[in-house]
């Protein structure tokens, strides 16, 4: 994360800004989108390959609530001691469930979300992760959702 | 499989890693799936209208794009107003994701989460001060929780949703 120089150029830029949404659902929505930012289908796809290549991009496509896929994301944290940090993590990020997990200044330092086609699987997870660690998971399921979408623009 | 056997699931599952980048995406994920383009094209259509999709187009790493100070803000909000507080921050433009989560009694106290992206921490600290103050006399206490460190980022993905976990 500390390598943010400017690593694209301004035709990135307006890559980006331009297509974090309404990618057209058409038969050849890149030369469509294209078009709009006046460059070639082509070049579109180089520009896509190479920011996806580079990590600029996670990912190019349709982005999908959890919730529509049916399973469970539950927000969960740690209060892992600095000697033990590493040896948890690797603990925690065997998980496949374990979607993502931050390491954050807290007291509670470790914060992770635990992503599973049940709900029953994504408790028995924590309750693994807990008794494996022996360390105390404070689990926080959402209860409700105000807002959910990341559009930074580049 | 035919058009009307075509299921999110399977949708869900041929397009999570991302669009090919191909001229004609749908046409081969449609190729992949047995079914017809246009039975593609219409569910998506349909997943983005009832948001099932929220949108389709680039998702960016948010770091490598210079937003290197995320914070977590938590916020300790009287139960009878956060329903509208969190509505009301989860409209403000930095803020990324914006829940209400319990309380875990003697553990965790803060109710509201939202997620603050900023190009420095002064930025970050900005935005968290200006949802302290929409908060004004409902707020009890609250806290920015800053990332140090990406420990895990895969996203979620059904294909690794499954349950079986070779030591359970």
């Amino acid at each position: 994360m500390s390598d943010t120089a400017m690593e694209y150029d301004s035709i990135d830029r307006a890559i980006i800004n331009g297509l974090l949404d309404g990618f057209p659902l058409s038969s050849r929505p890149y030369a469509d989108a294209a078009a709009s930012l006046g460059i070639t289908e082509e070049a579109l796809l180089t520009r896509l390959r190479s920011l996806l290549e580079r990590g600029i991009l996670t990912r190019f496509g349709p982005l999908f609530r959890p919730e529509s896929i049916g399973g469970l994301a539950i927000l969960a944290a740690l209060s892992v001691p600095a000697e033990r940090f590493d040896e948890v993590t690797a603990t925690v990020n065997a998980y496949p469930e374990v979607a993502h997990n931050y390491q954050r200044d807290h007291r509670w330092n470790m914060w992770f979300v635990v992503a599973t086609a049940t709900p029953d699987r994504a408790w028995a997870v924590l309750a693994e992760i807990e008794a494996v660690t022996g360390l105390t998971v404070v689990a926080l399921p959402k209860e409700h959702e105000f807002f959910l979408d990341l559009r930074l623009t580049a | 499989m035919t058009d009307a056997h075509l299921t999110d699931q399977a949708l869900i599952a041929a397009t999570e890693g991302g669009l090919p980048l191909t001229a004609t995406p749908y046409a081969e994920i449609a190729t992949r799936l047995g079914v017809s383009e246009t039975a593609v094209t219409d569910r998506l259509r349909a997943m983005l209208a009832d948001g099932r999709i929220r949108r389709i187009g680039a998702v960016p790493n948010h770091y490598r794009l210079g937003y290197t100070a995320n914070g977590m803000t938590v916020w300790d909000v009287a139960d009878d107003r956060v329903m509208d507080l969190g509505a009301a921050v989860g409209q403000l433009p930095f803020v990324s994701h914006c829940y209400l989560r319990p309380r875990v009694p003697g553990l965790w106290s803060y109710t509201l989460f939202a997620m603050v992206h900023g190009r420095s921490r002064a930025e970050t600290d900005a935005h968290a001060a200006a949802i302290r103050a929409l908060l004004g006399d409902a707020l009890r206490a609250g806290e920015i929780l800053y990332s140090t460190r990406v420990l895990k980022k895969t996203g979620i993905r059904t294909a690794g949703r499954q349950p079986v976990k070779e030591t359970s």
